[in-house]
């Protein structure tokens, strides 16, 4: 057991190397590293929120929203469809609960009014199924002329999965604009959405950014009423009272069909208005939204049109002159941070459905600071009593000991720089108790050791036997709660992973540095001193 | 000339201990039980849903009555305010809203602008009712599975008393790690989770390596009753099991007084955990061996036919 071949002393040593030169960037500052040499790693390791502040944002399709809006867009697409020419009579359609039903009236063109309807069925191709057609709605069609589109489960489920990827996109968008580092946005489960900005020192701005629909729209408004006349009796058909964002709120009465949406928006940006010196938001339309816009605001010079932001009025201003060369201004009463943020949605462009947060967590970097502070100084005097009292406890040996158990966290720290995991409070609870495992394979070592020495063996014989007896123990108990540590890394989520990690991490190292590094510190001490008493 | 927790070559009766042993682990899990039906754990957002808010006040130290009538006003159910860490800081804990998640971040906004002026938002974090729900559900499903999955691999590497005992033992520490949460109303988190897992974690390496060693004497020593076994097993241990004990707990006790308010409570279970994990492998999983009927027969008749045995050892 004390002998070790040369190529296994210089491959234990390269190890030890290896998880230093990964841990060594962790202490020292962004300029130093800049400096470095190429060939050296530099990457640093990964805080987690609980560590390093920051936001953690959980958001979940709104499926019913989504259902109703796509509904909607389903009963007019019907409208359209059936008053192609030849028209087919229509009447009662609408939406019932989580379906549209429309009734035909001329019973002997059922049949084609089937076939033309049969398109808008909408086969969708699914990512799941490896690329198979599945409709999106089923249609059944009974012999008194009703007609009922229902969503397929399939469908439905296939339609949230591409909005989620949408949103995702555009929430990747609007992340990068607001210049947060390195933001982590990814699906979770079926409709679930996880952004996590480590370091944002303004998560309430991020999450105001991120939740927002931001659909932009541009509505003439109806003037044949005032919107408190349209409140208090009720809007005239085609038209519908949107409150302003001003507090408290106005209501303005606008037609119900937009004339231009945000998707037509090519760029905005900010400016500052050259008369009252107020931030305003520029932005310009693509072709088509321009050739759109010029005609809409030919037709209506003098009129007021709403620029409306998620059924908000933001702002009301009377077309003056035909705006031809397909850009505009928005101006109300924004902060520069505010129109920035407008800016930044609008180029951003708009989610395809409601988002709601469901989980939040957000960590300003205060506190974040505090903690690390105060775990480092924990750490530090918790290594300094374990190392001394090491060494009261078992003399040179405690010694080799310390080192292999400073090796240990070293190679911990080292893995989990290399990997990229990220640290987390439970993830030192994680790392404590490796340190408590590593501690333990060095006392059953030694104690080992101790007891064959007792039992009358030469020094070298119990140095042998100690090592060979504590293995099994060892590896019967690290392999133990190794198993423990993957069951948990599959089925856990969050801070038991981050448990877990650290947990498996941990076990790798504590048995090789017991196995090897204190196995080879022990025998180098040996040959050198050959004893036949040890200091135990 | 070393430090040494033990004196060497102990003989405890450590089995003739457990006529005591086993009703008191039994009677202070059977408690625990009790009391996680009666008086209930102190659920954290993480299970129950609802909002906690720290907040650093402006002045020193801080208004804690004014910053509880500031909330009562926002009509938010109930809701604890308390002081966490350092004078200028106070911890607000709220109740989950009714009306789901809107009314939730509706609440928390009412709050940020009510104090906007007055404190610093340190930390904020809102956990909605169908997300709490699945927390739970997906950190007891990793425990269950495990401990199940612990038990096969015991069972396969020593004998089907070991896997079970050492099964039992886990399952007590929990029981009671869970009594403590109740009895001191810590706020049983997620992190709570991880602190329990650490104490499984510890209970299982202390309980195997001294099985490891009781298996290893039940090779050497054919014909030796059971119960002295076993002392001799966990005497010839004592020194290590102490010393490890000790060094975990050094540790632990330094992250405690000195690791700041957010670990506090972690580290407090942790801590009870070593404890309950080293007093469980001496006083539970060894005798649940007996209990067990690991190795048949009589004390007296062992006893007589172990005499050449001892020579030997």
């Amino acid at each position: 057991m004390l002998y070790f071949a040369r190529w296994k002393i210089a491959l234990i040593i390269l190890v030890v190397l290896a998880g230093l030169a990964s841990t060594l960037p962790n202490f020292l500052s962004p300029d130093t590293l800049r400096a470095w040499p190429d060939w050296l790693p530099k990457r640093q390791i990964v805080l987690g929120l609980d560590l390093q502040g920051g936001a953690y944002l959980l958001y979940e399709v709104d499926r019913k929203d989504y259902e109703a809006k796509r509904l909607t867009t389903l009963v007019s697409d019907i409208r359209r469809t059936l008053r192609e020419e030849p028209r087919i009579g229509y009447t009662g359609l609408g939406i019932q609960g989580s379906s549209v039903q429309v009734r035909i009236r001329d019973l002997t063109r059922l049949d084609e009014a089937k076939t033309r309807l049969e398109a808008l069925r909408n086969p969708l191709v699914s990512s799941l199924f490896g690329g198979q057609e599945i409709d999106e709605f089923a249609i059944t069609a009974s012999d008194d002329g009703l007609v009922r589109f229902e969503f397929t489960e399939e469908g439905l489920a296939q339609r949230v999965r591409s909005v989620v990827q949408q949103s995702i996109e555009v929430i990747r968008r609007r992340v990068d604009e607001l210049g947060t580092t390195e933001p982590n946005i990814q699906r979770q489960g079926e409709d679930r959405i996880l952004v996590e900005a480590p370091g944002e020192s303004d998560p309430q701005r991020l999450k105001a950014l991120v939740g927002q629909t931001a659909q932009l729209t541009f509505h003439m408004v109806d003037t044949s009423m005032s919107g408190e006349q349209a409140l208090q009796s009720r809007p005239p058909v085609g038209s519908i009272v949107l409150n302003s964002v001003d507090d408290p709120p106005l209501p303005y009465l606008v037609e119900e069909a937009p004339l231009l949406s945000g998707e037509d928006l090519t760029d905005a940006q900010v400016s500052f208005d050259q008369r009252t010196n107020e931030p305003v938001v520029n932005f310009r339309f693509n072709t088509a939204g321009a050739r759109k816009f010029a005609v809409v605001t030919q037709q209506n010079v003098g009129r007021p049109f709403a620029i409306v932001l998620d059924d908000e009025v933001i702002s009301a201003p009377v077309i003056r002159e035909p705006i031809t060369g397909g850009s505009g201004q928005i101006s109300g009463s924004f902060t520069v941070e505010t129109a920035n943020d407008l800016a930044v949605l609008l180029r951003a462009g708009a989610l395809p459905a409601k988002l709601t947060v469901i989980e939040e967590r957000s960590i300003g970097p205060g506190l974040g600071q505090d903690s690390i502070d105060a775990g480092k100084l924990a750490s530090y005097i918790g290594a300094a009593a374990v190392v001394i009292f090491m060494i009261l406890a078992y003399g040179r040996f405690g010694v080799i000991a310390d080192l292999a158990l400073a090796a240990n966290v070293l190679l911990i720290f080292g893995a989990l720089t290399f990997l990229q995991a990220t640290l987390t409070l439970p993830g030192i609870a994680g790392i404590v108790l490796t340190i408590g495992m590593a501690v333990d394979a060095n006392v059953l070592i030694f104690e080992r050791i101790r007891e064959e020495t007792r039992a009358g063996r030469s020094a070298i014989s119990a140095i042998d036997a100690g090592f060979s007896r504590a293995l099994g123990t060892i590896l019967d108990a690290n392999i133990t709660t190794l198993i423990a540590a993957l069951i948990l890394f599959q089925l856990g989520s969050g801070p038991i992973r981050g448990f877990a990690v650290t947990l498996a991490i941990g076990i790798f190292t504590t048995v090789f540095s017991a196995f090897t590094l204190s196995r080879l510190l022990i025998s180098l001490w040996v040959r050198k001193r050959r004893p036949s008493q040890l200091p135990i | 000339m070393y430090l040494k927790l033990v004196p060497e070559n102990t003989n405890y009766r450590f089995m003739w201990l457990r006529k005591f042993s086993f009703p008191l682990s039994m009677a202070i899990a059977v408690a625990s039980i009790a009391l996680f039906f009666t008086v209930g754990l102190n659920y954290g957002i993480d299970f129950k849903g609802g909002t906690v808010i720290e907040m650093k006040t402006n002045e020193s130290p801080a208004d804690i009555a004014a910053i509880r009538a500031g909330l009562g006003e926002l009509n938010l159910g109930d809701i604890q305010v308390q002081q966490f860490g350092g004078p200028d800081e106070v911890l607000v804990r709220i109740q989950q809203q009714e009306g789901g998640e809107l009314a939730q971040q509706a609440a928390v906004e009412n709050v940020r602008s009510a104090f906007a002026d007055s404190v610093e938002f340190r930390r904020v974090e809102v956990v909605g009712p169908r997300v709490s729900g699945e927390l739970a559900q997906a950190g007891t499903l990793a425990v269950v599975t495990a401990l199940v999955v612990i038990l096969f691999y015991i069972w396969f590497r020593f004998e089907w008393q070991f896997a079970v005992g050492a099964i039992v033992t886990t399952i007590n520490d929990i029981i009671v790690t869970v009594g403590l949460f109740v009895v001191l109303q810590l706020d049983f988190s997620l992190s709570s989770i991880a602190a329990i897992l650490t104490i499984i974690g510890y209970s299982l390496n202390d309980t195997v390596v001294v099985y490891d060693r009781i298996r290893e004497n039940l090779r050497r020593y054919k014909k030796l009753a059971l119960p002295e076994l076993i002392d001799r097993s966990i005497n010839e241990m004592l020194s290590r099991t102490l010393m490890t004990s000790v060094t975990t707990l050094l540790a632990l006790i330094a992250l405690y007084t000195f690791g700041g308010e957010v670990i506090r409570s972690f580290t407090l279970a942790m801590i009870f955990g070593i404890v309950i994990g080293t007093y469980s492998s001496i006083f539970l999983a060894a005798p649940m061996l007996i209990f067990l009927n690991l190795r048949p027969g009589g004390p007296e008749k062992a006893k007589e036919e172990d005499d050449g045995a001892k020579a030997t050892a």
